[in-house]
């Protein structure tokens, strides 16, 4: 490195407007959960202060556990994404190494035709997937969000996985098969440990969009029963519009699980990003 | 000579995903298609051909509502265009700035808000912006800027571009990331010898960093496309169906929810909700057919 790029005055620059920008990105989380923790009086007088012994109080919290569902909310958001987060892997995988190992008529066309999905957003179809899952008796049940977003995560999954799945070594895969190992034996004993990493990546890259979805739980799951926690905390900061406190514990109380999946997981997002499996 | 046995194992790994994909994406996209060429009389499905468009388009009372909201989009669309895409391109290039300390905590931090949901977000610079709670007031009046405040989410003309730039907030990351790898494949000798012909600092970014980011430049505006013209849940959880003050903020996501689901006296109807959503389906293809067959195959790519 020489030091033509590098100049005192420049980096504190460049520091100065980073700093303003991570303060612009974290201001509102930061007074969403400060205020959670006041007293009503507190949260409107001083809203920008920490809460101190004076200020501090749960009441908001001990409002949203009595009057919400939060953790069945939470439980019925937990089992959507999980369900569906491993059927888009399982699923995805497996025709993904189709397409990668396999030479056959249409492979090219089956690719082009997966690959549609990427583009064409699946809320498009909404209309007749209602009347698919009132018709099937779907509706209100978890199954109806765990297989749209099976169908919705598939396409880039299936792109993602199938680019890695050509990366492993096909001496390999020919050494299981003169072992005399079957092709399913193959594609789970060798070939899916390889690619653990790029379905790491798939599974982030959906995990985010799938806990957070507002759409399909609105339309296709609305019952009490099968509400997820993004649905169940839009209806209930809905009711509670003039009660702070309990808005504002809600609020953080629907931040925090994100939060602590972005800290567990935000190196392999990031890794995922920049490695260009989406470009 | 004998045919080589059928492969059954290709279709038991290909069977699975395709008829998920088939079953609960492709064919509702073109059921929907279909149903917008069908209206409901008595009960009774009945074959129309295009009224449902035809009564979009030029009806008063639909057509009305339908410009609104695809004007409203596309202002949507272009707040996106100018204001998040080169901020996220700034981001990134400071980000990917050589030595810079830190930057790994710049990037989670500013990825943050990417993450939480529409309904956080949404109801997070609600009150913020409440003029009841009187945080962004105060903050104004603080560097005496206090008379540029109003109630901005209120306000029919101030109401979409508000909600614009917290969306723009929101998915700042995503263009940043992306430009942000971009840039970390451009090999460290172009940069060298640039330098040697004395181009260096911005004019580096401007006459070299950016024709090698162009292509990664045309995907983030491809997909800012696609998500803004099947937004909805930022608009529905701040303002809701009703796209408040007096449909201002009204886009064709919401547009579609509200026809087809129906909201207060007014009736769902899936015939006219399935015409608009083939509507955004034709916007979508249009997009994206401008971007595949225009932009990208134009884009000189340079071999790095």
């Amino acid at each position: 490195m020489n030091k033509a790029r590098q100049n005192p005055f420049n980096t504190a620059a460049m520091h100065g407007a980073l700093i303003l920008y991570t303060l612009i990105a974290l201001f509102p989380v930061f007074v969403i959960l400060i205020n959670s923790f006041k007293t009503r009086r507190a949260i409107f007088r001083e809203p920008l202060a920490f809460p101190n012994t004076d200020s501090f109080s749960l009441i908001g919290y001990e409002t949203v556990m009595n009057q919400g569902d939060f953790f069945l909310y939470f439980q019925n958001s937990m089992i959507v994404t999980v369900a569906s987060l491993f059927f888009i892997l399982l699923f995805g995988a497996m025709a993904a190494y189709a397409l990668s190992e396999y030479q056959f008529k249409g492979n090219l066309l089956m690719g082009l035709y997966l690959a549609l999905g990427i583009m064409i957003p699946i809320r498009i179809g909404t209309v007749a997937i209602l009347e698919m899952m009132v018709a099937t008796g779907l509706v209100n049940t978890l199954w109806a969000l765990i297989l749209v977003y099976t169908a919705q995560g598939l396409p880039l999954a299936v792109f993602i996985l199938s680019e890695f799945m050509r990366q492993v070594s096909d001496d390999l895969k020919n050494a299981g098969r003169i072992d005399g190992l079957s092709e399913y034996t193959i594609f789970f004993r060798l070939v899916l440990p390889l690619v653990r990493p790029a379905m790491a990546t798939v599974a982030v890259f959906n995990m985010i969009p799938i806990w957070n979805d507002l759409w399909f739980p609105l339309i296709l799951a609305p019952a009490e029963e099968t509400k997820t926690l993004t649905l169940g905390s839009q209806v209930f900061i809905g009711q509670f519009v003039t009660d702070w406190n309990a808005v504002l514990s809600a609020l953080s109380m629907a931040i925090l699980p994100v939060l602590i999946l972005y800290v567990i997981f935000s190196r392999q997002l990031i890794r995922g990003i920049t490695s260009g499996a989406v470009k | 000579m004998t045919r080589p046995r059928f492969r059954w194992h290709i279709v038991v790994f290909l069977a699975p995903a395709v008829l998920v994909y088939s079953a609960v994406m492709i064919f509702p996209l073109f059921n929907t298609l279909r149903l917008a060429l069908y209206t409901e009389i008595d009960q009774n499905r009945v074959f129309v051909g295009l009224q449902n468009f035809q009564t979009l388009f030029f009806d008063p009372i639909w057509s009305e509502q339908f410009w609104n909201a695809l004007g409203n989009n596309f202002w949507f669309f272009l707040i996106h265009m100018l204001v998040q895409n080169p901020i996220g391109i700034a981001l990134a290039a400071l980000l990917s700035h050589p030595r810079l300390r830190f930057a790994a905590l710049y990037r989670s931090a500013i990825f943050i808000p990417t993450i939480l949901s529409f309904v956080i977000v949404g109801f997070a610079w609600k009150l913020i912006l409440s003029p009841i709670w009187g945080i962004a007031p105060s903050m104004l009046d603080a560097v005496g800027l206090k008379f540029l405040f109003a109630p901005w989410l209120g306000k029919e003309e101030y109401a979409l571009t508000t909600l614009a730039l917290i969306s723009v907030w929101q998915f700042v990351g995503i263009p940043m990331m992306l430009i942000y790898a971009a840039l970390l494949t451009i090999p460290e000798e172009i940069l060298e010898a640039g330098e040697i012909d004395g181009i260096t600092g911005t004019s580096a970014f401007w006459k070299i960093k950016l024709p090698l980011i162009l292509p990664s430049i045309g995907i983030i505006s491809i997909l800012t496309f696609v998500g803004n013209f099947n937004a909805f849940d930022l608009i529905y959880a701040a303002q809701g169906a009703l796209a408040g003050p007096d449909f201002s903020t009204d886009i064709l996501g919401t547009f579609m929810y509200r026809t087809f689901f129906g909201f207060q006296l007014q009736l769902g109807d899936p015939h006219m909700g399935s015409a608009i959503a083939g509507a955004m389906f034709a916007i979508i293809l249009l997009g994206v057919c401008i971007y595949l067959f225009g932009i990208q195959t134009r884009m000189r790519r340079y071999q790095l």
